[in-house]
C-alpha cells in the first residue's frame, strides 16, 4: 500500500475498552478508531489496538451541555475556548454550546465562526457556537439570527443568557423568526424589574440576611407567558437554568398541554440549597439563585419524570477577584463542566431517581436534539462516531482544585465529598482524558487537526 | 495534698487584730474608706468594718465598698478575657484615708492596678494595704501595712482563701509546691 | 468574643455579661476621670465605606476611653471610592497593624466576610452591614430598655416579659433584625409593625409578631415603642404612596403618643425625620430616649471594644 493511499483512520491508534457497562447494564468491550465505534461484544480481538481496562466503568455516551460560558473572546482571563474545552473534557463531555455573551457578543456570522474555529483548533470537544437573540444582548433590535444560521457555525439555539428576552413582542418575534431553520430560543427567565438588585432566593433567609431576595414568580411568570407565546407562534422555547418548584408545575402543564418547549436544571440546582449563602462565601452565588430545600426536591422530581428534558451545566468561570469580595459585589455564577457528572450522580442517581441510561437521555441524547447536533448524543453502537466517557461509579473523592480544568476555580464544590470520577473521555476516536488525566494540549491539537484535514 | 495553715478561728482573730491596727494608725474611725479588691477582699473590707464598727461605736462616717481593678491590668492581652467586677466607690475620696483590703498579696501587681484605678476615683490624703496573706514573691515595689498572716511559700504553691460568705466554709490552705 | 457581627450568634447569658460589662463602663462616665487603660496600645480602626457620624464619633469616643489609638477610615474620597477591594483595604489595615475593626458597609454580610477571610487577624466589630443587621445599636437599645426599667438592679437581669412595638421600614433596617434576636434573646416580646410592603416576604423565622396596625399595637399598650427612621427615597421605588400617608398611619403621631401609657418608652435609633415617622411631642417628652440611647451607645461600645480586644486572641480563636 502506497502511502498515499493511508487513510487518516489507519494512521490513527485503535483503541479496545475491555469490559465497560453499558447505560442498560450489559457488558461489553468496544472497539473504536477515528472512524467511529467499529465493534460490540464480549472478547474482542485486541490486536492492533490500546487496550484500556473498564471493568467498573461506565461507558456512556460523550456528555452533551448545552449550556457553557467560554468567555472567549473578550474575558480571556475567566476562560478561553480551549481553556473552556479542557474542563468540558475533564468532566467527560465531547460537545459544548458556547453562550453568547461574550465580547463581542456572538451576535453576528463572524463571530459564531470565530467561536467555532477556536473549538476546532484546541481540538477537545466539538464547541457548538450558541447565538445572541438580540444585538449585543441588549434586548433591543433582533440579531442577525439568519446569518447565523446559515453561517459555518450552523448555529440553532439562539439565547442572550445572563439577560432575560424580557420585552414580549420581541420575543414573539424571535420564536417566529427561527421557526424559518429549526431554531430554538433558549430563555433566560427572569423578569428584570422583579429582580433589581436581587442577590440570592427571596425566603426567610433573604429576610434575615438582609439580601435583596430573588423570588421565584420573577421565573415563573415569564416561563408562563413565553409557553402561551410559543403555543401561539407555533415555535419551539427552551427554558434555561429551571430553578424553582413552580417553574417545574408551569412546564409540566405546558407540555400536557403539547407546546413545544424543552427545559434544563443545573446540577447545582439539582444539589445545593440557599443555606450556603448564610456565610456571605460568594462562591455560591449565582444566577438563578440557589433556593429552597423543596425546590431542589421538586426539580429532581421533574428531571425524574421528564418535565425537564436535560441537565446543563451553565458554567461560568470568574476570576477570583470577582469572588473575593463582598456578596453584593460578587459575580453570579460558578464553574461546573468538570464536576457535572458526579453532581448529578450525587444528586439523582444515588437517591434512586434517575438510572444510567436516563443519565444518558438528559446529558447526551436530548442536549444534542434540542441543539440539532449531528454527530453527539448517539447511544454507543456500532457505527456510532466514536464520542464516549468512561466514568467510575465506585470512586468518591474530596474534590479540589486539581479536579479542574479551566482557567478559573470558583466551584462551589471544593472540599466537599462526591461521588464518581470521570477515568476517560474519546472525542472523535481519540482520549482527551486517559486514566482521569487530561492530555496536554499539544498531543489534543495535533489528533484533532489530522482529523479536520482528512475527515 | 492542700494542708491548712489557718483556720476561721484564725482568720477571725487576724481580722480584729487588722482592724485594731488600722484604727490605731488613723487615730480613730474618722475620714476612713475601706475599699475592698474583688472577689474576696471585698468580703474581707465589709468584715473590717463591721469589727471597726464594733469597736467604735460612735463612728458614722465609716465607709465601705469594692474597687474593681481589672480594667486596670497590665496583663490583660494574655489569657482569657476577664469580666471586670463591680466598683462602688462611697462617696468622694479626695482627702479620705483609703485601706485597700485584698486576700492574697503575692507579685503585687494587683495592688499597683489598684493604686491605678483609685487615681482616677480622686485623691486620698493617705493609701493603706491590709492583706490577710502575704506569701512574699513581690515583683513590684510594694508592701502592706497589715497582715494577717506572713505565709513564706515556694511560686509553684497555691494558696487557698475559702471564706463563708463566698465558699460556705473558711479556712486557708496550701497546695502543690514539689518540697512538701 | 473574636467577633461581634450578629446579635443572632449572642446566647442570653453572653449578652447579659456585655451589658453588665456596659454598666461597669457607663460608672466611669461618671468618675472625674473618664477614662480608662484598658486598652492602650491597641489600634481600633473605624472603617466606614458609608457615611455614619454619630456611630462613628460613638465608636470613636468609645475606643479613646479605653485608651485605644483610633484610626478613622472613611471610604468617601479615600482609594476605596476609586476601586480599590474590601480584600485589599483589610490587608493595608492589617500591615498597619489593627487590632480591632469597626466596619461599617453598604453591602450586607460585608463584615462577615470580612472576619472570615485570613485577610486581616483583628476583631471585626459590625457597625452596621446593608440591611442585614447593627449589633451594637440594639445592645444600646437593649441597655436603654433594661436602665429604664430595673434602674439600678439592671445587672444580671434580662427582659423577660418587656413587650417591645416596632414600626416602620423593617425590610430594609438592620436595627430592626438585630433587636429582633437581641430581644428575644433577653426574653422580650418583640412586635413588628410596618406596611406589607415593607416587611420581608417571608417572615416565618422571626420569633416575633405582626401587624398592619398601629393603633391597635398602640392600645395593645405596649411597654416599648420604637420608631424606625423612614427613607424618603423609598417612597420613589413604590414601597408606600407618600410621605404624608405613611405619617398618618404608620406614624406616631401626637395622638397616638398620648394614648400609651405613662411608663411606656418611646425610642428611635436617629436621625430622627421629625413629622414623618415620629412626632416632636413624642420624641422630646419624658418618655423619649432618644438621648439616654446616644449616652449608652459609649458604654456598649466600649463593652464591645473591651471584649473583642482584651485576652489573648488566639485564645478566644480556640474558644468560638
Amino acid at each position: 500500500m502506497s502511502i498515499d493511499g493511508l487513510q487518516q483512520h489507519e494512521l490513527q491508534e485503535r483503541w479496545l475498552i475491555r469490559g465497560a457497562t453499558l447505560p442498560d447494564g450489559t457488558s461489553t468491550d468496544i472497539r473504536l478508531d477515528g472512524r467511529g465505534i467499529t465493534e460490540l461484544g464480549i472478547g474482542l480481538s485486541q490486536s492492533g489496538a490500546s487496550v484500556i481496562d473498564a471493568e467498573g466503568l461506565i461507558a456512556l455516551p460523550g456528555l452533551v451541555d448545552l449550556h457553557a460560558h467560554l468567555r472567549e473572546p473578550g474575558y480571556e482571563h475567566s476562560e478561553t475556548v480551549l481553556s473552556g474545552s479542557r474542563a468540558a473534557a475533564r468532566g467527560g463531555f465531547t460537545s459544548v454550546f458556547a453562550m453568547a455573551n461574550t465580547l463581542p457578543a456572538q451576535d453576528t456570522a463572524g463571530v459564531v465562526e470565530q467561536v467555532l474555529a477556536l473549538g476546532e483548533s484546541a481540538g477537545y470537544v466539538d464547541v457548538q457556537p450558541i447565538g445572541a437573540v438580540t444585538v449585543g444582548l441588549a434586548g433591543k433590535q433582533l440579531a442577525e439570527l439568519g446569518a447565523m444560521a446559515s453561517s459555518k457555525a450552523r448555529v440553532r439555539v439562539f439565547s442572550d443568557d445572563g439577560f432575560c428576552v424580557s420585552d414580549p413582542l420581541l420575543m414573539r418575534r424571535a420564536l417566529e423568526y427561527v421557526k424559518a431553520f429549526d431554531g430554538v430560543i433558549a430563555q433566560h427567565s427572569q423578569e428584570p424589574r422583579l429582580t433589581e438588585n436581587a442577590q440570592m432566593n427571596e425566603g426567610a433567609l433573604s429576610g434575615e440576611l438582609g439580601l435583596v431576595g430573588w423570588p421565584a414568580v420573577a421565573e415563573e411568570s415569564i416561563i408562563a407567558r413565553d409557553v402561551l407565546l410559543a403555543e401561539h407562534v407555533g415555535s419551539r422555547l427552551h427554558v434555561c437554568h429551571v430553578s424553582t418548584a413552580g417553574s417545574v408545575d408551569v412546564i409540566r402543564w405546558a407540555k400536557a398541554r403539547g407546546i413545544n418547549v424543552t427545559a434544563e436544571v443545573t446540577p447545582h440546582h439539582l444539589l445545593l440549597t440557599e443555606d450556603l449563602v448564610r456565610g456571605y462565601d460568594a462562591r455560591f452565588k449565582v444566577n438563578p439563585p440557589l433556593r429552597s430545600r423543596e425546590d431542589v426536591q421538586a426539580l429532581r422530581a421533574g428531571l425524574a419524570d421528564g418535565t425537564i428534558d436535560i441537565v446543563a451545566t451553565d458554567h461560568a468561570p470568574h476570576p477570583v477577584e470577582s469572588k473575593d469580595c463582598e456578596w453584593d459585589a460578587a459575580a453570579n455564577g460558578m464553574v461546573g463542566l468538570e464536576s457535572a457528572l458526579s453532581v448529578v450522580h450525587a444528586a439523582v442517581v444515588a437517591t434512586g431517581l434517575l438510572d444510567w441510561a436516563d443519565i444518558e437521555r438528559v446529558l447526551s441524547r436530548t442536549p444534542a436534539r434540542i441543539g440539532r447536533l449531528v454527530g453527539q448524543g448517539n447511544p454507543i453502537a456500532v457505527g456510532s462516531p466514536a464520542e464516549l466517557t468512561l466514568y467510575d461509579p465506585a470512586a468518591t473523592r474530596v474534590f479540589g482544585r486539581e479536579d479542574l480544568a479551566g482557567t478559573s476555580t470558583n466551584s462551589p464544590y471544593l472540599s466537599m465529598t462526591l461521588p464518581g470520577e470521570v477515568r476517560a473521555t474519546f472525542h472523535r476516536g481519540y482520549p482527551t482524558v486517559l486514566d482521569g488525566v487530561v492530555r496536554s494540549s499539544l498531543e489534543i491539537a495535533d489528533q484533532a487537526s489530522g482529523v479536520v484535514v482528512h475527515g | 495534698m492542700a494542708h491548712t495553715v489557718l483556720t476561721q478561728a484564725d482568720i477571725t482573730r487576724a481580722l480584729t487584730r487588722i482592724s485594731h491596727e488600722i484604727l490605731e494608725s488613723n487615730r480613730g474611725p474618722d475620714n476612713l474608706v475601706i475599699l475592698g479588691i474583688p472577689t474576696r477582699g471585698v468580703i474581707l473590707a465589709r468584715r473590717i468594718a463591721d469589727i471597726i464598727q464594733r469597736i467604735e461605736p460612735a463612728a458614722t462616717m465609716l465607709r465601705v465598698g469594692s474597687l474593681d481593678v481589672t480594667l486596670y491590668r497590665d496583663d490583660l492581652a494574655h489569657g482569657r478575657t476577664r469580666t471586670p467586677s463591680r466598683t462602688e466607690v462611697p462617696g468622694s475620696i479626695d482627702g479620705a484615708t483609703v485601706v485597700l483590703v485584698d486576700d492574697v498579696l503575692y507579685s503585687g501587681r494587683t495592688i499597683r492596678s489598684a493604686l491605678d484605678a483609685l487615681g482616677d476615683h480622686g485623691r486620698p490624703t493617705i493609701v493603706r494595704l491590709a492583706v490577710l496573706v502575704d506569701r512574699g514573691h513581690r515583683e513590684l515595689p510594694i508592701r502592706a501595712d497589715f497582715v494577717g498572716r506572713n505565709l513564706p511559700t515556694a511560686t509553684d504553691e497555691r494558696i487557698n482563701v475559702h471564706l463563708v460568705e463566698s465558699d460556705g466554709d473558711e479556712f486557708v490552705s496550701i497546695d502543690g509546691g514539689s518540697n512538701r | 468574643m473574636r467577633h461581634l457581627l450578629s446579635t443572632k450568634d449572642l446566647s442570653r447569658d453572653e449578652a447579659i455579661n456585655l451589658l453588665d460589662i456596659a454598666e461597669d463602663m457607663a460608672d466611669v462616665a461618671e468618675r472625674e476621670v473618664k477614662k480608662l487603660p484598658t486598652l492602650r496600645g491597641k489600634t481600633v480602626v473605624n472603617l466606614f465605606f458609608e457615611d455614619s457620624t454619630r456611630t462613628r464619633i460613638s465608636f470613636e469616643a468609645a475606643a479613646k476611653r479605653l485608651s485605644a489609638d483610633v484610626i478613622n477610615f472613611s471610604a468617601k474620597g479615600s482609594s476605596v471610592s476609586k476601586g480599590e477591594s474590601l480584600k485589599d483595604t483589610a490587608q493595608t489595615l492589617a500591615a498597619i497593624g489593627a487590632d480591632g475593626v469597626v466596619i461599617r458597609h453598604p453591602a450586607s454580610g460585608a463584615p462577615a466576610v470580612l472576619a472570615a477571610s485570613g485577610w486581616i487577624d483583628a476583631g471585626i466589630i459590625n457597625a452596621g452591614d446593608g440591611t442585614h443587621e447593627h449589633p451594637t445599636q440594639a445592645l444600646l437599645d437593649a441597655f436603654t430598655i433594661r436602665r429604664r426599667i430595673h434602674g439600678q438592679a439592671s445587672r444580671g437581669t434580662g427582659l423577660d416579659g418587656v413587650s417591645v412595638t416596632i414600626v416602620g421600614d423593617v425590610l430594609h433596617s438592620r436595627v430592626a433584625r438585630s433587636n429582633l434576636w437581641l430581644l428575644t434573646t433577653l426574653g422580650a416580646d418583640v412586635t413588628f409593625v410596618a406596611p406589607p410592603t415593607l416587611l420581608p416576604s417571608d417572615t416565618s423565622l422571626w420569633p416575633a409578631r405582626f401587624s398592619f396596625d398601629l393603633d391597635d399595637a398602640i392600645d395593645a399598650g405596649p411597654d416599648v415603642v420604637m420608631m424606625l427612621r423612614i427613607q424618603t427615597e423609598r417612597m420613589h421605588a413604590a414601597f408606600f404612596p407618600s410621605s404624608r400617608e405613611y405619617s398618618r398611619v404608620w406614624g406616631l403621631d401626637d395622638a397616638r403618643f398620648r394614648r400609651l401609657g405613662p411608663a411606656s418608652i418611646v425610642m428611635h435609633p436617629g436621625p430622627m425625620n421629625r413629622g414623618l415617622e415620629i412626632s416632636s411631642a413624642a420624641a422630646d417628652s419624658a418618655n423619649s430616649t432618644v438621648l439616654e440611647q446616644v449616652t449608652n451607645g459609649v458604654s456598649v461600645r466600649m463593652a464591645a471594644l473591651y471584649l473583642l480586644l482584651s485576652g489573648d486572641r488566639k485564645e478566644s480563636k480556640n474558644v468560638d
